[in-house]
């Protein structure tokens, strides 16, 4: 029963929390680009920049979970541009196919590349980050190899397609409306399901996992899928949202992804993670690339600071962790000695 | 002289296995049927000369494999290389535009790579923050560095004489490239294979904890490794730069995958403490030649990307299934 006593303990633990640093940051950050540049508080530009941070809500929602079982999944964007240019192939031969069954075949691709993934880790026991960065390299190539090296422009793209972006469900556009769908259900999925609950633990300690029985194949194969799942969704939504598919759709988007998760304070180390958190770091990374656009950085300054921002989010976590062993630690102290005497 | 692969043995497996059943010996054969399928090709161009030619392109990678070798025996990764590379060759670029003479503008790029190369061994070690992690943030930055001061464009107009760096033979029979490489793979060999600092290394890699409390300064290895490995990606940088003429941010682009995979293709241990220089150096040979061989064959860029990706993934399963095996004979043996 929460009592008018238990107000501030609430307060503070909520204050403490991750997210809540993260939102801080988030309001922080719009009321200072919003007084920089008051054009950043049309309507017109949040509709840009929200239909560009969903899809990279539940692509990071997707490297989440890797991240949560300690992995990481580099292939993202190399899965995201294969799903999208298999897709706007299929289009283009058969432009009268239904974009619900051209969606679909883009999860079916991306589904097929998470297993790849999970096949290698899970299987083959290989460390995730450079099965990864190895299926970044091949997926990315057959890319190009499928198109042969004829990119899908804007005249392919038929009028159905484009609807899936620019469309509306439930007065939401339809991007806002999956990045929303996406979440609840992977909410639901980590928090509620005996499966979900297995990935944190997992991903906290592989050795506990193990005795209580939890399979690490089986985990790992879940996750890289779901992963790899989304990206081809992702793929699809992408298409249709910027109308082309080239062979460097999406090159580097892993990063923004991993950066998106790391500032929502996900884990490095596995076992911390939480859906809302990444929400709220994919939106401050999307604030932060639209801010960057709007006060008229050049381009080329975004891949530096992308890198920055991820550094400093790794070295804000360790210094938070370093402390957290430190305060542990003094509480045995003082148990011990406490029990002692 | 002791025989730096037997040596080796004493870490490397408690079992002594053979010479024939080591995982340099597998590097050898499969050297040997690389070349023989170059020499069916194109019997015609299977000379010591184009040999030595087709190495020009790949001594890049090549000499980066030697350091980052040693760091992955250490435990630790850098996959921020290439874009030290990158970094490197713009800044030098940048430097001589400016007015710097030649031989200067290559130092300070050679202090650039070796900069980038202390900063990620110091956050990684200090910090205590995986190696992949940090390199990743690196590897953004400082890519981003080289976009930051030229953005689409390029230096051109490099003077003649640093082609020579790049491909030319000079006077000598041997291209430039190949001699820094081979001369390299003698250093990094006697370093890892022969020194007692190479024995520090391995220890570091297969038990850091046990290292720390013998008494052996792991974070300082570490940041030499990271630093070396730093210097001579930035070396591997101003070669390219000096062989496509040109300073561009855009240079080098992958060339930690393949990197990596010469490295674990090389036979040294993802995990660390394991691997030897005979073996990246013969890997070094494998990929190269196999490269060259796809070339001559007119296969894609694309799809030779998709082939090292594969190598580097049938490298990491060897182990694996070499595991498998081995304990499926041993019960059978029970």
């Amino acid at each position: 029963m929460p009592s008018i006593k238990n107000i501030p303990e609430v307060l503070t633990k909520t204050i403490k929390q991750r997210e809540f640093a993260v939102l801080l940051v988030n309001i922080i950050l719009i009321i200072i680009v919003g007084i920089r540049n008051p054009v950043f508080f049309t309507l017109e530009n949040w509709k840009d920049l929200l239909m560009y941070g969903s899809i990279l809500v539940f692509i990071s929602i997707g490297q989440m979970m890797t991240m949560v079982t300690g992995g990481i999944d580099l292939s993202v964007g190399s899965i995201l541009a294969f799903a999208g240019m298999s897709v706007g192939i299929i289009m283009r031969e058969n432009p009268s196919f239904h974009p619900l069954l051209l969606t679909f075949f883009g999860v079916l691709i991306g589904l097929g590349c998470g297993l790849f993934n999970g096949l290698l880790i899970g299987k083959g026991k290989i460390p995730p980050l450079i099965a990864t960065l190895a299926t970044l390299s091949i997926f990315r190539g057959m890319v190009v190899l499928v198109s042969r090296s004829r990119w899908i422009v804007y005249g392919d793209i038929t009028p159905g397609f484009k609807l899936i972006a620019r469309g509306n469900t439930l007065g939401i556009n339809n991007l806002m409306f999956a990045a929303l769908i996406i979440a609840v259900l992977s909410y639901y999925f980590l928090n509620h399901t005996m499966t979900g609950r297995e990935i944190y633990a997992y991903g906290d300690n592989k050795l506990a996992a193990k005795f209580v029985g939890i399979s690490r194949m089986r985990i790992e194969f879940i996750v890289y899928m779901i992963s790899g799942v989304l990206a081809g969704l992702g793929g699809v939504l992408w298409v249709s949202r910027v109308n082309t598919a080239q062979a460097s759709t999406a090159v580097g988007y892993e990063m923004q992804t991993v950066a998106a998760c790391v500032i929502g304070g996900v884990s490095i180390y596995g076992g911390v993670g939480s859906v809302i958190g990444v929400m709220l770091g994919a939106l401050l990374f999307s604030i932060i690339l639209n801010a960057l656009e709007l006060i008229g950085i050049v381009d080329f300054w975004k891949m530096s600071i992308q890198g920055l921002v991820i550094l400093l989010a790794v070295i804000f976590d360790a210094i938070i962790a370093h402390r957290t062993k430190e305060q542990i630690r003094k509480q045995r102290r003082t148990f011990d000695a406490e029990s002692n005497s | 002289m002791p025989n730096p692969i037997a040596e080796n043995k004493m870490i490397d497996s408690k079992n002594k296995t053979s010479f024939f059943m080591r995982w340099e010996f597998i590097l050898i054969v499969l050297l040997v049927l690389i070349l023989a399928f170059i020499a069916i090709l194109t019997p015609d161009i299977f000379t010591l000369r184009n040999l030595l030619d087709a190495t020009i392109t790949f001594t890049e990678k090549s000499i980066l494999a030697l350091p980052m070798a040693l760091l992955i025996i250490s435990g630790v990764i850098d996959i921020s290389v290439a874009s030290i590379s990158a970094m490197a060759g713009v800044l030098m670029g940048v430097f001589f535009k400016s007015g710097v003479d030649l031989g200067t503008a290559v130092v300070l790029g050679l202090l650039v790579g070796v900069a980038a190369g202390f900063f990620n061994g110091v956050v990684i070690t200090k910090l205590k923050i995986p190696s992949i992690v940090v390199t990743l943030a690196t590897m953004l930055i400082y890519r981003g560095v080289g976009y930051i001061l030229l953005g689409d464009n390029a230096v051109r107009n490099l003077p003649e004489s640093f082609g020579v760096l790049g491909g030319a033979y000079g006077n000598l029979f041997i291209p430039i490239q190949a001699i820094i490489f081979f001369v390299f793979t003698v250093i990094f060999g006697i370093i890892l294979q022969l020194s007692s600092f190479g024995r520090k290394i391995y220890i570091i890699g297969n038990n850091e904890h046990a290292a720390l409390y013998s008494g052996l300064h792991v974070d300082r290895i570490r940041i030499i490794l990271t630093t070396v490995t730093g210097f001579v990606a930035a070396l591997s940088g101003i070669l390219l730069t000096s062989r496509i003429g040109s300073a561009r941010p855009d240079i080098a682009n992958g060339n930690e995958m393949m990197v990596i995979t010469i490295v674990l293709l090389g036979g040294v241990s993802i995990y660390g403490g394991k691997g030897t220089i005979p073996g990246v150096f013969l890997s070094c040979l494998i990929l190269g030649y196999i490269h060259y061989g796809l070339v001559l064959l007119r296969i894609q860029e694309q799809v030779i990307r998709i082939a090292t990706g594969g190598l580097l993934i049938i490298a990491l399963l060897i182990p694996t299934v070499v595991e498998k095996i081995r304990s499926l004979r041993k019960i059978q043996y029970e």
